[in-house]
């Protein structure tokens, strides 16, 4: 069974830890511009984390007229190849989310590769907002938060 | 270079000219950067009796080597001035997320000097920087100056700005950042209001390059794993914030009451971080890069005190309430979000309120000097008097001065709870005597984050020492100093140090700059940082007399609760204290000592005798 990141904003606390471990992954410097994930704070201080969840069908792929991007059956990521990309934007443009975007510097998409099965962002994580998990255990969490309360309702009868 | 990033930029606000100027390697290494780096820069360019107020004093924003890396709570800065409150050199120190945005947009230090003929505020995006009007923000509280500025500039820029209260050069003015934390004490605010400055936005595209990115990553992995493990900073500051030190504080006898009148504070629990999580508390909230999470983000939905914010910590819920009598919570957070909307320091103007009551509890003060009843416990006069505190409207024009000139105006000036004219925060030294000394001996007065003996004293961490020893306290205190000194210049939190020892701050130091930083080599930077903190003190002109606490606690005996009795024994703790930190007898650091810190030869070094 492969991995996926789950993103639970409900427990970010907007420390930022996601940005510098990408950077620090992808750039070899702790740079925030640069990251793979972005994590967005409304004004009533409700942080959420965003990245690349990996689309089953990928817009972003879907408009790629050179095929730099495209799905991996095999890892269920989206893999992207610098070397066909012709600097053509559509993806970033296609991403109904924002989240992929072209980093002017380097000539090239900038896009979460889930650092190839050891995602940096949940490594450093502090509250688990950002998970790496089975993928047939992404909503586990949940549901045991939700099962906790039927115990605190009627634990104390059994 | 390595975690710092090499660059200072040099703000001349009379001229309105912007220069960039390369950093002084061997400064930053001596003296690693943050407050220590802005104090080294800040001493070699402005004369020790400078009129803080005046266009001589400089003002420095100063992030150190690990702002912005990833380690353990990367996001501190400082400013670096000569204070209006303290009249003594300050670094008020402030979380948030601007810190690391100074650094990614290419630079380490931001000395502003002169005075500005008009409103300005400073923008800085990836190496350049420009001086921009600032008319239409004047007269604006930080929440809507951060929205007005973020709407011209862009979302994603970071601002540091004043309120109100700098503009009025109010002496406890603060500077805050993303509108919730502030660079707090000593009056830094009205240094940035006096140079007509409002605001410092930073907007940049660069990074933080480690020396050695694998170690780096593998160290904060482990630092993280540490404070994540220990009670204190991965169970009880997450869970409750800074304010669970309220009930503990107040069970060992150590909560200031009532302007230092009584140590115990038999409604505590009313304005504790375990009410504030039952009834105003939205979420947790972390400053850049930190996995403890102390933040908390409240909502007031009572009519009279309503609000949406955050805070308050412990310091703030102590100083508008035990300090003044009060226990309405609401109330409490009210005056804490006018001070981050103000910009105004929640510890010295709750305490100067509390003073004030005392004064008008004794009858030196009446209803027709404050126009209102300041009896302790009455809320509503905390939360009126704080906002017009920040804009010395009537009897808060006195209350802006500080508890020490208040109540020396008056007449008392023993009821200022205040050391070196900076009101001490919420630990009473009748009962946690190295406190005492802590705050007798700090540089920038009454504080309580120099060398924060609650850690040993009542939290047992690294062991416990008993609250009521004195003998030993001289050394404890003396490494706490300098190791703070150490934790403050790298721009990592001085709470990682509940779970961190020096090994590890300098492990992550090591890592990032490159510098073979070692436990004893950062020590001697923080003895280094705080003796030249003292230098400049002493060519200030205070002297051994200021290093004292108000006579109330020296003399008169705590009246009830678990430390009844009990007086401060500074006398017996300070003598010790100067020969341990290699001082003489008159509190002057010996030649020898100077020299074996490599600062003999700075003109501050030199006796005027």
């Amino acid at each position: 069974m492969h991995h996926v990141l789950l993103l639970q904003p409900e427990y970010c606390v907007d420390c930022r830890s996601c940005q510098l471990a990408c950077s620090l992954k992808h750039e070899g410097a702790f740079r925030p511009s640069k990251s793979r994930i972005e994590v967005l704070t409304s004004p009533l201080k409700f942080s959420v984390p965003l990245t690349c969840l990996q689309c089953e069908e990928p817009a972003c792929a879907a408009v790629c007229v050179v095929h730099a991007l495209e799905k991996n059956p095999e890892t269920g990521v989206v893999d992207y190849d610098a070397a066909k990309c012709i600097g053509c934007r559509m993806c970033v443009s296609a991403c109904p989310f924002g989240n992929i975007s072209y980093d002017r510097e380097s000539r090239s998409v900038i896009k979460c590769d889930v650092c190839d099965g050891e995602p940096e962002c949940a490594r450093f994580c502090p509250t688990d907002a950002i998970q790496w998990v089975r993928a047939d255990l992404e909503t586990l969490a949940r549901k045991k938060a939700m099962s906790d309360k039927f115990e605190q309702v009627f634990g104390k009868e059994v | 270079m390595y975690g710092w990033i090499g660059k200072i930029l040099r703000v001349n606000l009379t001229d309105g000219t912007v220069e960039s100027q390369p950093l002084n390697k061997q400064w930053a290494k001596d003296y690693i950067g943050s407050r220590g780096l802005g104090t080294r820069y800040f001493v070699d360019e402005v004369d020790p009796g400078v009129d803080p107020l005046s266009s001589a004093n400089k003002l420095i924003f100063a992030a150190g080597p690990m702002t912005g890396a990833l380690g353990a709570s990367t996001g501190r800065y400082n400013v670096v001035a000569k204070g209006p409150l303290n009249e003594a050199v300050s670094a008020s120190n402030s979380g948030g997320l601007f810190g690391p945005e100074i650094k990614y947009a290419g630079f380490d230090l931001v000395i502003l000097e002169g005075v500005s003929a008009k409103p300005v505020y400073l923008y800085i995006e990836d190496g350049r920087a420009q001086l921009r009007d600032a008319s239409h923000l004047w007269g604006k509280s930080t929440g809507v100056t951060t929205d007005v500025l973020l709407d011209e500039t862009a979302p994603t820029a970071k601002v540091a700005c004043i309120g109100p209260a700098g503009e009025h050069l109010v002496k406890m003015a603060c500077i805050m950042c993303d509108k919730d934390r502030a660079a707090g004490r000593s009056g830094v605010g009205a240094v940035m209001g006096a140079k007509k400055l409002k605001a410092v936005v930073a907007l940049g595209s660069g990074g933080v390059v480690p020396a050695d990115a694998e170690k780096a990553r593998q160290v904060a992995l482990d630092v993280r794993a540490k404070l994540a493990a220990h009670p204190v900073s991965g169970e009880g500051l997450p869970a409750l914030g800074t304010n669970i030190l309220m009930n503990i504080i107040n069970q060992s006898g150590a909560l200031p009451t009532r302007n230092f009148q009584e140590a115990f504070f038999d409604e505590a629990e009313k304005i504790s971080g375990e009410t504030l999580a039952k009834n105003q508390l939205i979420k947790r909230k972390s400053c850049f890069g930190c996995n403890i999470s102390c933040g908390r983000v409240t909502r007031v939905t009572n009519k009279v005190f309503q609000g949406f914010g955050e805070g308050p910590e412990y310091e703030s819920a102590w100083a508008f309430g035990a300090q003044c009598g009060v226990s309405n919570l609401d109330a409490v957070i009210k005056a804490n979000f006018i001070c981050n909307e103000q910009g105004i320091d929640t510890i010295s103007v709750g305490s100067t309120i509390g003073c004030a009551m005392e004064l008008f509890e004794k009858g030196v003060i009446t209803r027709a000097d404050t126009g209102m009843d300041l009896s302790f416990g009455n809320a509503e006069a905390v939360v009126r008097l704080t906002e017009m505190a920040a804009t010395r409207d009537g009897f808060g024009d006195k209350i802006a001065e500080g508890s020490y000139r208040l109540a020396d105006f008056y007449g008392y000036p023993e009821l200022s709870m205040s050391v070196k004219k900076q009101e001490m925060p919420a630990y009473d030294p009748r009962g946690v005597q190295g406190m005492g000394l802590e705050y007798a001996t700090s540089n920038r007065g009454g504080c309580h984050v120099r060398g924060y003996l609650i850690s040993p004293e009542i939290l047992g961490v690294p062991e416990k020492l008993d609250p009521q020893a004195v003998e030993g306290k001289d050394v404890w205190l003396k490494i706490f100093q300098d190791l703070t000194a150490a934790v403050d210049s790298a721009g990592l939190c001085l709470f990682t140090t509940f779970g961190l020892g020096a090994e590890d701050i300098a492990a992550q130091l090591a890592a990032v700059t490159g510098v073979d930083y070692t436990p004893e080599s950062i020590l001697e930077c923080g003895e280094r940082i705080y003796n030249l903190e003292r230098l400049f003190n002493l060519k200030a002109g205070l002297t051994m007399a200021d290093d004292t606490l108000p006579p109330r606690l020296l003399n008169d005996p705590v009246p009830f609760g678990p430390t009844r009795g009990n007086v401060s024994r500074l006398p017996e703790m300070l003598p010790a204290y100067y020969e341990t930190r290699g001082w003489d007898a008159n509190g002057v650091p010996t030649q020898e000592k100077l020299k074996s810190l490599g600062l003999a030869d700075l003109a501050l070094a030199v006796s005027d005798e």
